[in-house]
């Protein structure tokens, strides 16, 4: 095996449907169970009560990474057989900031709100039917858009060619920073929440904001 | 709350998240997404208003060259179609589904739905210009350690730490 299962077996692109079908189910699932659905899970990580965001998602990165990691070093699935994203530093980063303000304003981000929605939320209802506009509107301006952001592209770039370090340093070191970061946000949450860090990392999904409610 | 049955813990969702990921990985090549599907989505209705406009407009001209197949028919898609046939599934069989807007105790449900449609809007914008959301940008390229998705991801949390404390009246 030299690359996805795609290309080995030559899926058919009906097949290829298929199967990100599939994948989406498990996605979905995924967010539903770690409490995606409802956005209070979501914003409590922005107020201090509960990281649930930052737990989730570094622990689902570190796992894919890993396991990507080795299949690269074992030569099952090299890195450079799958689709790697392109660097472009200014679009990026502002595009990712306002994707944050978005976050805390709306309540969601993209695929999160998609779990809400058909959990029920009408806020995600409309947090969806903003993207769809938003979306829109970045095309009806793209002729304005596209310079900035095509600026600073620089193709594919990872951590370990910037910091011109072996991947597996990388891998090890966003490990440690992964578990250093699951560390403190329990002590942040402690002291936000004014009360002695919970032994278990199970709490959350009920403590998340304090006061959140629903109408 | 509301949950009939617990959320998982955290780190279970996280790690399953992660197997999730790996197996799109290894299966097609591609990691998630979902602002992807919105692109889409918002090129058809422009594509259904204008046909010229949108076969000529350089962000979306591409999805409208092969004559023999519907723009909509793409896997990231697809995949969304998947992501909310899992949500669904998850849900009821957790028995927590339930019409409710989520809101703060010191506001009302209207303010909360024209800050869930701002927010919306500027995220659907946002997305299109880093190309990618959290999925897109930040879980795939930050498993496949790529530079822009790390900066992505920080910049995401400075936007949101950045403008918390402005809409805190909608949450806490």
């Amino acid at each position: 095996m030299d690359g996805p299962l795609s290309q080995v077996l030559k899926f058919s692109f009906g097949t290829e449907m298929f199967v990100s079908v599939l994948v989406g189910i498990g996605f979905g699932w995924m967010l539903e169970r770690g409490g995606f659905g409802r956005a209070d899970n979501l914003v409590s990580t922005f107020y201090g009560t509960d990281f649930r965001v930052v737990r989730v998602m570094f622990s689902a990165i570190v796992t894919a990474m890993i396991g990507l990691f080795f299949l690269d070093v074992l030569g099952i699935m090299p890195l450079s057989s799958i689709g790697l994203l392109d660097t472009y530093l200014p679009s990026q980063a502002l595009g990712g900031f306002l994707l944050g303000a978005g976050f805390v304003i709306g309540g969601y981000c993209p695929g999160t709100s998609v779990v809400a929605m058909v959990s029920g939320k009408i806020d995600a209802l409309i947090f969806v039917i903003g993207v769809a506009v938003g979306s829109g509107v970045f095309t009806l301006n793209y002729d304005t858009l596209a310079a900035f952001q095509n600026s600073g592209a620089r193709g594919r770039v990872l951590l370990s060619d910037y910091f011109h370090v072996p991947s597996g340093v990388v891998v090890f070191a966003v490990s440690l920073v992964a578990i250093g970061a699951f560390w403190a946000v329990g002590k942040i949450e402690a002291r936000v929440n004014g009360r002695v860090a919970p032994s278990s990392p199970a709490q959350g999904a009920g403590a998340a904001v304090g006061a959140g409610s629903a109408s | 709350m509301n949950s009939n049955k617990p959320f998982w813990n955290p780190y279970v969702a996280g790690i399953g998240l992660g197997l999730v990921l790996l197996a799109s990985f290894v299966l097609t090549g591609r990691g998630l997404g979902a602002s992807g599907t919105f692109k889409h989505v918002a090129a058809a209705a422009i594509h259904a208003a204008s046909p010229t406009y949108a076969e000529e407009n350089g962000n979306i001209a591409a999805f409208f060259a092969n004559p023999t197949r519907s723009s909509m028919n793409e896997w990231i898609v697809w995949l969304t179609v998947g992501t909310a046939i899992g949500g669904a599934a998850a849900v009821f069989t957790a028995r927590r589904f339930k019409i409710e807007t989520i809101h703060g105790p010191r506001t009302y449900k209207e303010y909360r739905w024209m800050l869930a449609g701002l927010g919306g809007i500027i995220s659907g914008f946002a997305a299109q210009l880093a190309r990618g959301c959290t999925s897109g940008q930040a879980l795939t390229g930050g498993a496949q350690l790529a530079l822009g998705s790390w900066v992505f991801m920080i910049s995401v949390f400075a936007g949101a730490y950045a403008l918390a404390y402005f809409v805190r009246k909608e949450w806490i």
